[in-house]
């Protein structure tokens, strides 16, 4: 069973290209028994949404009749 | 909180010099990160402004000029990036990792198991944390925070939306050295929000 270590890389990689059905089914022996490990699966996830709302969502350009909320 | 004016037409805001300055200022910190130079940034602005001025007849009834803006932008960085590609020196990405193996060590144990202290904790609704402005500022601090090549590889992925074969092509890297990227970039950025944001706010 693979460690925490690399399932957090076996997880990271299920981002970029299809893992293999051997790396799947270790990585699903560990995570049912890793809640740490459950939640970097959930919490990378989270990481994906954030950035792809960043700029846009980035208070720094305001039209120029916003009022300041800073200052 | 103020609401932007939605009624106004885009073509206003792109002959609003004060505005313009303030948009401008915004999209090349945005493609500095992500191109690493400053010149190529500078140009890339100055197209995707031109192209918007251009196609401002497009923006009418779109939600966000701001959102719009940022999506020529983007299109934009991507072509940069695209052309660019014979320009890329490999010999720089591998300095920048040797340092972070210990970082590593100090996430998991000799087996290779999580330390407790560095568990992963529960977080709360990202949602409601992507309605607050302050939740912006701790992810902008911690992206800074990453190791620059990693920061860059992490937003080309996730912002911009590259492949990883892409990603190789552009970068001059193999898909080896981009996972272990990406991986790395990932943990630092987890334990960056949960220590400043999910662990403190619910």
């Amino acid at each position: 069973m693979p460690s925490c270590r690399e399932s957090t890389r076996l997880m990271s990689e299920a981002r970029e290209r299809p893992l293999s059905v051997r790396e799947r089914m270790a990585l699903r022996m560990h995570l049912a028994v890793c809640s740490g490990c459950r939640r970097f699966n959930r919490q990378i996830d989270v990481l994906r949404e954030a950035s792809r709302r960043f700029s846009l969502l980035d208070g720094d350009v305001r039209f120029p009749d916003d009022k300041d909320p800073q200052s | 909180m103020s609401e932007p004016d939605k009624s106004r037409d885009a073509a206003d805001h792109l002959q609003n010099p004060a505005f313009i300055a303030d948009l401008r200022r915004q999209m090349l910190r945005f493609a500095r990160l992500q191109l690493d130079d400053a010149h190529l940034a500078e140009d890339v602005v100055q197209e995707a402004l031109v192209s918007a001025l251009k196609n401002v007849a497009a923006f009418r009834g779109q939600a966000a000029f701001k959102t719009w803006m940022f999506a020529i932008l983007k299109h934009k960085i991507v072509d940069a990036l695209r052309q660019r590609r014979r320009w890329v020196e490999p010999g720089r990405t591998v300095d920048e990792e040797a340092g972070d193996d210990e970082w590593l060590d100090r996430l998991f144990d000799g087996t290779g198991h999580w330390r407790a202290e560095e568990l992963p904790r529960k977080w709360g609704d990202p949602e409601r944390s992507f309605e607050d402005d302050q939740f912006w500022q701790v992810f902008a601090a911690c992206l800074d925070g990453l190791p620059p090549r990693q920061g860059r590889t992490f937003m080309m992925r996730e912002f911009l939306d590259l492949d990883a074969e892409e990603m190789c092509k552009v970068l001059g890297i193999s898909q080896t050295n981009l996972h272990v990227t990406l991986h790395r970039a990932r943990l630092r950025l987890r334990v960056c929000l949960e220590n400043h944001w999910f662990g403190e706010v619910r």
